[in-house]
Formats: structure tokens, C-alpha cells, sequence
């Protein structure tokens, strides 16, 4: 696949060493090309990218709040629409905490109504802006900074909201998940995404140093962990058909992908086998 | 004059900002060894390594994911 060299997010961010958040962004601009309008929901992306009076973004980009990157795409869409300019790509950038939780209602909304527009979601795990606290996308037994682990918990006891599946009941015409560890699988679904008429999801997991606790040069090999042990799946749903776009040769155990990260280290064999189950099933369904 | 909230007019101003600064640890690459893969070109969070391979040090960071994701190993890591 030939990747564009233009880059469309200029370096002197004030992204964390080793952020994946900026690596997802910039592919995704590489693919998207000029003609495009960035919305950004509150969240890393938006505080790193834009320290007033700069900005990294080298094409038009806005925020309003936390909870309506939706909205505010569906509006620029609208508006540029109205203005005869068709040919404009129209992106919202928003995190799991915008997207699962705080942002939801607009994205069903702004989904529901039919806008041309592509939705990425950011998906870090937790709201690593404010200090790493739980949010809908947080996996099960991972220990944030509001479901610490201790005497009375082992951290996370809910499992991971499942938001690609809720936006593809949508009935949209493109649902995709993705991982920074996997450019040219993500940058062809953001390709497609731009191609489709009609709302289109991408949600990119993407391992975070700081919230996940992990060395920074091993965030690429976190996000492939994640994947080859079956922990995050790369698929696709096209017009309501779902393919999945990635199967490990072997699936590695869960075990290799918790144990190097801070978040997870406490959980006992008790817990671990509990994950290793629910992925074997999930796994098993879709013959990874 | 109608307010329309902040606004900056500058595209990619971020690059005023040097964030060299930060790095304890140094990229070094061969490019010997190097064999034009883009891995780091494309991993890089600051987008500072360019298509002739020169990493740009005014705003690279040492997070090390070049050297972890180089397939030949032609980057080291140094201590500054």
C-alpha cells in the first residue's frame, strides 16, 4: 500500500513520550488527506494538540465540549453541505471517555440521523487526561486510579463496553475496529471510511505509557500483544456484513499481554483464567 | 467584532515549541543497516523521522519505539 508522506499534525505536541493517540492521528490524516475538518472531543488528543495560542493541527480543526464531537461534525457536515462543498472530509477524533461514556448520546444521534461523516474513537481504556480514571471502556480487572485494586477489590469488575457493536446496530453502512499497531489495516479502513456515503466508525485501540504503566518505546508491542492474544479483535462490518480482517497464526495466552502492564500486575491466577475464558469464547466464536 | 471563541490562525504552530528537551535517551540510527522499512518513520508519536530517514532531535522526545519496532536493529538508544 503506498502511505502518503505529507504529514498533517505537526511535531512540538505536548503528547507524553511514546503516546499512541498521536501515532493513530497522524495515520489516519495521511489517509484523509487536506480536504479535511478535525473535530476533537475533550480528552488527551485535544489538550496535547492544542496548548493556546498553538496548535499541531495543520488543517481547520475545532472543540467544543467533551461531550459532543458528534454534533459538532454532524453541524459542519451539515454546513458544509449547504455550501455545495460535498467533497470535504469531515472527522471527529474523540477518546473512549468521549465516545463510551460522556459522548454517547450525540454519536448515536449524529449516527441515527445518517451524517456523512467518519467517527474515530481513541480507545486508551481510561480517562488518562484527568489522571487515569475508569471509564465505559476500561477491561475487566484492570486497576485504575477510581477502581483501584486493594483488600476490598481486584479493579475493574465490569466488562469492556462494547461500542463498535453498539454504533454497527446503528445499522450504519461502516463499522471498523483497528490498532496503531497495525498501520496498514487501520489506514485501508480509514481509506474505506472515507469512501463510504453515510457515517462511518473506526474504533482504534491504542496502548497508553501512562495510564497502562509500561515502558514508552513498548507501546507498538502492547497494542500487537493485545491483538495476537486474541484481547482486542480487528474486524470490519460493511453494509452489515462482518469480516475480520486479522487472525493471529497462533493466539499467544492472555497471560503474556497482562503481565507487562502495571494496571494488570496484581490480578491473581483466579482472575487471569477468568479473562483467558471469556477470550477463549469470544475467540472460539469467531474461529480465532 | 463578533467573538468566535479562541481561535489560532497559525497551522502547525506546535513547532515553535522544541521538545527535544525532554529526552533522556537518544535515537542514534545506522543507516548502514537500514533497510528503508518505514517502521519508525510511520510509529514515530512526534512524526519527526522524514522520508531520508533523518530524525529531526529539536523535537524528538527518546520514547525508543524506533528501536524497539527497527526489524535489523540500526537504532541504538543513548544515553545524552
Amino acid at each position: 500500500m503506498e502511505i502518503p508522506e505529507e504529514e498533517f499534525l505537526a511535531p512540538g505536541h505536548r503528547a507524553c513520550a511514546g503516546c499512541g493517540a498521536t501515532i493513530g492521528v497522524r495515520l489516519a490524516l495521511k489517509m484523509l488527506g487536506e480536504n479535511t475538518v478535525a473535530v476533537s472531543a475533550t480528552g488527551c488528543l485535544e489538550v496535547i494538540t492544542t496548548p493556546y495560542p498553538e496548535t499541531a493541527w495543520k488543517i481547520p480543526w475545532i472543540h467544543v465540549a467533551f461531550e459532543n464531537a458528534a454534533a459538532v461534525a454532524s453541524g459542519v457536515e451539515r454546513a458544509l453541505k449547504s455550501q455545495g462543498k460535498d467533497d470535504v472530509n469531515v472527522v471527529a477524533f474523540a477518546g473512549d471517555g468521549g465516545t463510551a461514556d460522556i459522548g454517547l448520546q450525540a454519536l448515536s444521534g449524529a449516527m441515527e440521523r445518517g451524517h456523512n461523516i467518519i467517527y474515530i474513537c481513541y480507545d486508551n481504556e481510561a480517562y488518562m487526561n484527568t489522571g487515569v480514571q475508569r471509564s465505559g471502556a476500561t477491561p475487566y480487572g484492570a486497576s485504575t486510579t477510581t477502581s483501584p485494586y486493594g483488600k476490598e477489590s481486584f479493579g475493574e469488575d465490569k466488562p469492556k463496553k462494547n461500542i463498535p457493536m453498539i454504533m454497527a446496530a446503528h445499522g450504519v453502512p461502516y463499522v471498523a475496529t483497528a490498532s496503531i499497531s497495525y498501520p496498514e489495516d487501520f489506514m485501508k479502513k480509514v481509506k474505506k471510511a472515507k469512501e463510504t456515503d453515510g457515517p462511518a466508525y473506526i474504533h482504534l485501540h491504542q496502548p497508553c505509557t501512562t495510564g497502562w504503566g509500561y515502558d514508552p518505546s513498548k507501546t507498538i508491542e502492547l497494542g500487537r500483544l493485545a491483538v495476537e492474544t486474541g484481547s482486542w479483535i480487528l474486524y470490519e462490518i460493511v453494509d452489515g456484513e462482518f469480516k475480520v480482517t486479522y487472525r493471529p497464526m497462533q493466539r499467544k495466552p492472555v497471560n503474556v499481554y497482562l503481565e507487562s502492564q502495571k494496571r494488570f500486575k496484581h490480578l491473581a491466577d483466579e482472575e487471569k483464567e477468568r479473562i483467558q475464558n471469556y477470550v477463549d469464547q469470544i475467540c472460539a466464536e469467531l474461529k480465532i | 467584532m463578533t467573538s468566535i471563541g479562541a481561535t489560532v490562525k497559525e497551522p502547525g504552530s506546535s513547532k515553535h515549541y522544541k521538545t527535544g528537551s525532554w529526552r533522556t535517551f537518544k535515537p542514534i540510527l545506522d543507516k548502514d543497516k537500514c533497510i528503508d522499512c518505514e517502521n519508525c518513520i510511520l510509529f514515530c508519536p512526534e512524526g519527526c523521522i522524514n522520508k531520508d530517514y533523518d530524525i529531526d532531535y529539536d523535537y524528538c522526545k527518546g520514547c525508543g519505539i524506533c528501536a524497539e519496532e527497527c526489524p535489523v536493529k540500526a537504532i541504538k538508544m543513548e544515553r545524552e
